[in-house]
């Protein structure tokens, strides 16, 4: 690890303002995820901005949905008694991720932007165009089991790991940000998320010092939510496949679903085209099984992870089997 | 003293003190309240100063420059050593030495590196974050050359070890195997595999080295002070006498600290150089290379069999990894010399070298991956003779040892069997696979025997009682959390007749008597047989001094060591406590040693512990999730001495059984020979939730042939076929056989069929 210098912000702009003025500097939350990394010394900042005691609200928007600070921590907005009446998917999302330890120091703009888990990159040893550009990426040809069929480029494979992110991508959360000169930004997830394309050390559209402010949920959309991890063990363990939904049915009849997949991609996945599939006709049957069809569309396997095509469209399928 | 008769031992009585009592453990309290001390947390010698290794960053070749001028200069670095300035050591050897366990294990001996992540530098400084930082800086140009490191391409290579782990011979036959396998109208042709695994003991590797004058102290994480000793002073080139081994407590070994490894012998080089205490602890990332492995095994079971269901072939045949410069052959074949009847039989051990570091021994070397092949073929003989498959194996029960051609001294594989599947509910196993359903689950029973051998190490131990009528008892064994501080002083007390707080055990100090240590699930019987002859002979001293000192109430008096009970002496109508008596018959307090050998019983009978276990494994058909629902063992183990700690060793094995037959797998990168998957997030073991409902029994069982104490081994005994039941309750729910450990969903998943879909 490599020695830095730390500070405590007193207040967000203060906190972007710090992180903007020195090119070294990052902001540090929870730590779960920055420190594993720094210490493995694939982070090096040479400066810590902590921003892990600014305020951490949840509040109610005028028009019905939930604005969550950046820091406020996974345990407790799985609690949350508004996001367990309202946002079912969300908490269980949280709830499936890591451990009780870990979720009670993660914080909610740390989740979403923790890096991914792909085991070339925390071995600094090997090729890694995400921690060293242009080195190559070993898990092409490599172990790839964890990795992505979505959205991936010849330049980078990895997944991104979060489970609440997916939940989140699934609810049509939007990203509110404060920006180093104190204005601020309003991003949907897919504008906050970027593909690896040619650049995968570029993982958001943050700018240098541009800190996660808030996630704002609109208003829950009707229907039941389902969240479903697939993993190698029951607990602890990042997801193989997940699903996100939130599935307007009623007696067996399915109308209209908002769907999101993790760990299948580099960013949570919202399955637009498994969306229109099932608002196309048919029976609810037919466009169940077509939704799980076209959730994979464009899908690319690189050997290990194969198999997650598959279990992508069955669980698809499952979850929408469930909620029908 | 030993009281071992061609028959076996003469039984100590029990049931008059603490041995078999469910006692807590003597040293909880301390645990629970971070008292006990561990080697990186041992303060001795003042300020310590901090190393840190620096790992190769390629799998085979060399290195042709080493610049440590960056991280010699970083803050608070004081020595930075390479193979271009370490130190004189004692040199490896040859690949195959007489007692491994001792020979020399020097570090940095060249420019040569022989696995990935092997050190290559050390940096030793005022702090961890100083050295681990300066680490970082070294920067090292190799030349790298193409390594083998994948076992399945290279078995064209195979060769025959000499002997195997343990002493083992190599290969066996008896009959006409391939001429019986041939002939036979049922037959099983399959070929399994089990991965490399990480022991992931959970304190990671760690010592404390202080030097005082040419007398070398080693604060370290241990399972056996001696071998830890002896390699030390090998490889320091100083007489063994000079280097004291100390290893308190220990969290966790499971064979992963039966051999020296790197750390201690830098902290110690370095102590040495720079006159300051060093302290060293490898990173969880470190332990995965650096601390051996369970090596990979590919293994062909051939089984031949009668249409009545009795075999009349047994063929098992092994190819495991070893490293290229030093040789391990693990005993996966071994038990299938023994388990079961059949006048034709063959096993077959071959080897593979790599690249890769050397695998060492993971709790149950042999019979862990073994029977995660053995019990599954006799599974699906059983399926394919249409018997159940408790009675298959029933149909196959050994009179004598089928090999060996000696009596067991014991052997309730039968009686296990019908105790678990009475109490689980083997009759309710529908023995149609994939035809039990719950909601979107299939639920699968499936079942395998349990075997491993007993075995007793030469083991000493001292035991002294002072004048105020306290009892210490002294050996170098160690507790790597399996309980043996409890287990010795139930031992000490019952021997002594004095109640358990009378009792101080002092353990894993090479100042003590010489044990085997902690390995093999010898320990308790070694250590414990060594202490309570030591404590037979000192009641025995007692006794005497009692009737021998002049003014003794007992002085002349007819005594016999049953007089020795409660802490006190009792004769007639007269008794008197310890306390009481010590300051007037031996004011300077008495001593007393035992030594335990394993003996000619060893050789006249077949030893080992049996047992029986069940699973209930319930498979999502959307998913192809795998989770246990229940699971239960019944075993058989000679006298349990504290039932509490039994069940605690016996659960643990059978959750690492649980872990091998779903998830633990390190993942070698063919390409550079590293572990992919070198962390706890992506190795995966058993967590809470995996393990809903697991219970171990122990059926009551005499055996004398043993030990004086009736004891039998139980570290290893639970994951023993934990991993085949797990397996075959898989197969039973879903009707896929997956013969390539672990089995993970992505193996079911092409021929699951889905929840929607009828089956
Ligand atoms: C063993 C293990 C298992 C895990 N399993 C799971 C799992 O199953 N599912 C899952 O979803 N997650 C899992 N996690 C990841 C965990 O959820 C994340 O580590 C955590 O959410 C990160 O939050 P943090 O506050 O600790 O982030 P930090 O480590 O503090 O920060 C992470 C990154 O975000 C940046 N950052 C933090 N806050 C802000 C902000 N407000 N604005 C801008 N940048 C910011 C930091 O600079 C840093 O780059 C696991 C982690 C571990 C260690
Ligand atoms: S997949 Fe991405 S993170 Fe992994 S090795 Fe390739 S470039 Fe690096």
């Amino acid at each position: 690890m490599r020695p830095f210098t730390y500070e405590r912000a007193g207040n967000p702009a203060e906190a972007a303002a710090a992180v903007a003025a020195r090119p070294e500097a990052k902001f540090i939350s929870g730590g779960t995820n920055l420190l594993d990394l720094m210490k493995l010394g694939i982070e090096h900042p040479a400066h810590l901005v902590d921003i892990s005691r600014l305020p951490a609200t949840i509040e109610d928007t005028i028009d019905g949905g939930l604005r969550i600070g950046a820091q406020v921590r996974n345990s407790d907005l799985a609690a949350e008694p508004r996001v367990r009446a309202r946002y079912p998917v969300l908490a269980m999302a949280l709830l499936a991720g890591a451990s009780g330890q870990i979720r009670n120091k993660a914080s909610t703009g740390g989740n979403l932007l923790q890096r991914t888990r792909c085991a070339y990159f925390y071995d600094r040893n090997m090729p890694c165009n995400k921690r060293e550009p242009g080195s190559g990426c070993s898990a092409m040809q490599g172990f790839n089991r964890g990795h992505a069929v979505l959205g991936a480029s010849d330049a980078c494979i990895a997944t991104h790991p979060s489970d609440m992110a997916v939940a989140m991508s699934a609810l049509d959360a939007r990203i509110e940000t404060i920006l180093p000169d104190g204005g601020s930004r309003n991003l949907a997830m897919d504008e906050f998320y970027r593909l690896p394309e040619a650049t995968p050390h570029i993982e958001t559209s943050l700018q240098p010092g541009e800190m996660v402010a808030a996630v704002t949920l609109p208003p829950p959309p009707p229907g039941r939510q389902i969240y479903r991890k697939v993993r190698d063990r029951a607990s602890y363990a990042f997801a193989l496949v997940s699903v996100a939904a939130i599935v307007d049915a009623e007696r067996g009849r399915i109308g209209g679903a908002q769907i999101a997949l993790g760990g299948v991609a580099p960013m949570p996945w919202r399955a637009t085209a498994a969306e229109r599939a099932l608002g196309g006709s048919g029976s609810s049957e037919a466009r169940m099984r077509a939704a799980a069809d076209a959730s994979m569309q464009g899908a690319r396997g690189y050997g290990h992870n194969e198999f997650k095509i598959e279990l992508a469209m069955r669980m698809v399928q499952s979850v929408l089997t469930e909620a029908a | 003293m030993t009281e071992e008769t061609a028959t076996g031992f003469a039984q100590w009585p029990l049931g008059n003190g603490p041995i078999g009592e469910p006692l807590d453990r003597v040293d909880g309290q301390l645990k629970v309240t971070g008292k006990a001390t561990y080697a990186y947390e041992q303060r001795q010698g003042g300020k310590p100063l901090y190393g840190f290794l620096l790992g190769a960053a390629i799998g085979k070749g060399r290195i042709t420059a080493i610049d440590v001028s960056d991280a010699a200069r970083a803050p608070g670095v004081v020595h930075v050593m390479t193979h271009e300035n370490v130190p004189e050591q004692g040199a490896f050897g040859p690949p195959v030495v007489p007692n491994g366990y001792a020979r020399p294990r020097p570090v940095l001996t060249g420019s040569a590196v022989q696995y990935y992540d092997e050190p290559v530098a050390f940096v030793v400084a005022e702090s961890f974050e100083a050295a681990r930082f300066a680490a970082g800086l070294i920067s090292v140009h190799y030349d790298r050359q193409p390594g083998a490191f994948d076992l399945t391409a290279d078995l064209s290579k195979a060769y025959k070890p000499e002997k195997l782990n343990a002493g083992y011979e190599t290969d066996s036959t008896l009959g006409d195997f391939e001429g019986a396998f041939a002939a036979a109208p049922v037959q099983i042709e399959q070929t399994y595999s089990t991965p490399y695994e990480c022991h992931a003991a959970m304190e990671p590797h760690a010592a404390l080295a202080l030097w005082s004058g040419d007398e070398l102290t080693v604060y370290m994480s241990t399972q056996v002070i001696a071998n830890a000793r002896g390699a030390l002073a090998a490889t320091l080139k100083i007489p063994v006498e000079k280097v004291r081994v100390v290893s308190p407590f220990t969290g966790g070994g499971f064979g992963s600290k039966l051999l020296l490894h790197a750390e201690p012998v830098f902290a110690a080089l370095a102590a040495r150089e720079l006159k300051r205490p060093v302290k060293v602890a490898l990173t969880r990332q470190q332990m995965f290379a650096n601390t051996g492995f369970r090596p990979m095994s590919i293994q062909k079971l051939r089984l031949g069999a009668d249409r009545q269901g009795r075999l009349t072939a047994i063929g098992h045949e092994v190819w495991s990894h070893t490293a290229r410069y030093e040789e391990s052959a693990e005993q996966t074949a071994v038990f299938s010399r023994s388990l079961y009847a059949a006048p034709n039989r063959l096993t077959r051990h071959r080897l593979v070298a790599l690249d890769l570091h050397r695998g060492e021994w993971m709790r149950a070397p042999g019979e862990a991956p073994g029977l995660m092949a053995v019990e599954v073929a006799m599974d699906e003989l059983a399926e394919k003779l249409g018997l159940d498959p408790i009675e298959l194996r029933m149909r196959n029960e050994p009179a004598q040892d089928p090999e060996r051609k000696v009596p067991f001294s014991s052997r309730a594989l039968v009686p296990c069997m019908r105790e678990g599947a009475a109490s689980f509910g083997w009759d309710q196993r529908n023995p149609r696979p994939a035809s039990v359903r719950d909601g979107r689950h299939l639920i699968g029973i499936g079942m395998s025997a349990t075997i491993r051998p007993n075995a007793m190490r030469p083991a000493k131990a001292e035991a002294s009682i002072s004048a105020d009528g306290r009892v210490t008892a002294r050996l170098d064994m160690t507790d790597i959390g399996t309980g043996s501080y409890t287990v010795l002083t139930q031992i000490a007390a019952d021997t002594l007749g004095v109640p358990m707080d009378a009792v101080t055990v002092l353990l894993a100090d090479s100042r003590y008597p010489q044990t085997a240590g902690s390995g093999g699930s010898f320990g308790a019987a070694s250590s414990g047989t060594a202490l309570h002859y030591a404590c037979r002979a000192l009641r025995a001293k007692i006794v005497e001094a009692a009737r021998r000192t002049v003014g003794s109430p007992f002085e002349g008096a007819e005594l016999t060591e049953a007089n020795l009970a409660n802490g006190e002496i009792q004769a007639g109508n007269k008794h008197e406590t310890l306390a009481d008596l010590m300051p007037l018959i031996a004011p300077d307090g008495l001593t007393a040693q035992g030594a335990a050998e394993p003996g000619a019983s060893y050789k006249a009978f077949s030893q080992y512990a049996y047992g029986a276990q069940f699973a209930e494994v319930a498979v999502d058909m959307d998913s192809g999730e795998i989770r246990l629902r229940r699971m239960l063992g019944v075993f058989a183990a000679g006298h349990i001495l504290n039932p509490k700690i039994a069940r605690s060793q016996l659960l643990g094995g059978m959750i690492w059984g649980v872990g091998a037959a779903l998830m633990e797998e390190n993942v070698v990168d063919p390409r550079y020979g590293q572990f992919v998957n070198h962390d706890l997030a992506e190795y995966h073991v058993p967590v809470h939730a995996d393990i809903p409902d697991v219970e171990a029994v122990f059926l009551e069982e005499q055996d004398d042939k043993g030990n004086p104490l009736g004891i039998k081994g139980i570290g290893e005994l639970g994951i023993c076929g934990a991993g085949a039941a797990v397996a075959n309750a898989v197969y039973n729910a879903t009707g896929i056989r997956v013969r390539d450990y672990p089995i993970t969903l992505d193996k079911l998943l092409p021929k699951l069929v889905r929840n929607d879909r009828e089956i």
